[in-house]
């Protein structure tokens, strides 16, 4: 469906779309191809590097495991949930459609805090980007994983903020802003996420300013566009968890 | 907000199911893995065909791309495709290099 409306007679005067559908929806799909080839490649840099190295670390034991499959049911139930907030938004529920993209939002914060936790205790026990306490001779270890994980745990966190400015517009700004400060507070000094939260403040400021010039009502489209975005990120997990957190399962620990 | 109409049969339940057949699929997955049922290799190619059945359902089903038309899907999947020929190649390279080493 076109974005402007066309006068009534002028329709013919245009081919049809080639791809049958809206030019946004054509956009955030061509998005989506780029950030897969870069998440291909990071994947694979990974996956080459624990392949061809049977020294590989297996730091993540029973825990480890028992969280990462929690996150991954905290994704794959918040793509259920903007799937239900996509058919409220085509019905013109406006109340449901915000209620499914608020839950879709708490599943994905829920997906960050654990994902922050498990690398709070990762740095704790040595983990670097520039080495590990498990293989001294595959320092490589750390800066793919953290590269990889990090890039996706970002993905999340640009998702959240996206989805709450669709679904509350500028209300969404002083909640953002209270989250960052909550956040930053909260957050010991030692931290690495005392100064990995900031990315909560440059997103109100990228948020205020859409929400500020250019205001609009969103519509089922955008709450479908977004919608592609978040099942992108919850796809790519789907690669992230098996190659990173089963293939270097510690039976033993 | 507007009213958009679905050019498609859509019901709430074909999603639940789909979401419910992601998370047995997950299990599966942490299953074979902390059981460790599979040598590496084989453990690396059952988890891969699991992803990819997964990752199928979620473009299929929540992305909607099931219900686009052909020219669309075409030139979405082959950025799919040029990962799953990079797969083949990298990770048959990785083996190469354990069994035969670097030269």
């Amino acid at each position: 469906m076109a974005d402007i409306a066309v006068p009534h007679g002028l329709a013919e005067a245009y081919e049809p779309s080639l791809f049958g559908t809206y030019s946004k929806k054509i956009g955030m799909w061509l998005f989506l191809l780029s950030d897969t080839l870069t998440f291909g490649a990071l994947l694979f840099a990974y996956s080459y590097g624990r392949i061809s190295n049977p020294q590989w670390p297996t730091p993540f034991h029973a825990e480890s495991i028992l969280n990462a499959t929690v996150m991954t049911g905290c994704l794959l139930s918040s793509s259920l949930t903007m799937v239900l907030a996509v058919l409220a938004a085509r019905r013109g529920d406006r109340s449901w459609t915000r209620n499914w993209i608020l839950l879709t939002m708490l599943f994905g914060t829920a997906f960050i805090v654990l994902h922050a936790m498990e690398w709070s205790k990762l740095i704790a026990e040595g983990m670097t980007p520039f080495k590990n306490p498990w293989a001294a001779g595959v320092p490589q270890f750390g800066g793919t994983f953290f590269t990889l994980t990090g890039m996706h745990m970002l993905h999340v966190t640009i998702g959240v903020i996206y989805l709450g400015v669709v679904a509350l517009r500028k209300k969404w700004l002083p909640i953002l802003l209270l989250l960052w400060l909550v956040a930053w507070w909260f957050t010991p000094a030692e931290n690495v996420f005392h100064v990995g939260v900031h990315v909560l403040l440059l997103g109100t400021v990228v948020a205020g300013m859409v929400l500020f010039l250019k205001p609009k009502d969103y519509d089922a489209h955008d709450v479908e566009i977004a919608g592609l975005y978040w099942h992108f990120v919850d796809l790519v997990w789907m690669f992230i968890f098996p190659l990173v957190y089963l293939m270097s399962t510690r039976v033993t620990g | 907000m507007s009213t958009v109409a679905a050019h498609h049969d859509e019901s709430k339940s074909q999603y639940f199911w789909v979401w419910a057949v992601l998370l047995l699929l997950t299990a599966v997955e942490v299953v074979l893995a902390y059981r460790q049922v599979f040598q590496p290799v084989q453990m690396l190619e059952a988890l891969m065909t699991l992803s990819v059945i997964k990752s199928a359902l979620i473009i299929g089903y929540f992305m909607h791309l099931k219900y686009e038309v052909r020219p669309m899907k075409w030139v979405l999947m082959t950025a799919v495709i040029a990962c799953l020929c990079f797969m083949c190649i990298f990770f048959a390279d990785a083996f190469r290099i354990v069994e035969l080493g670097v030269r």
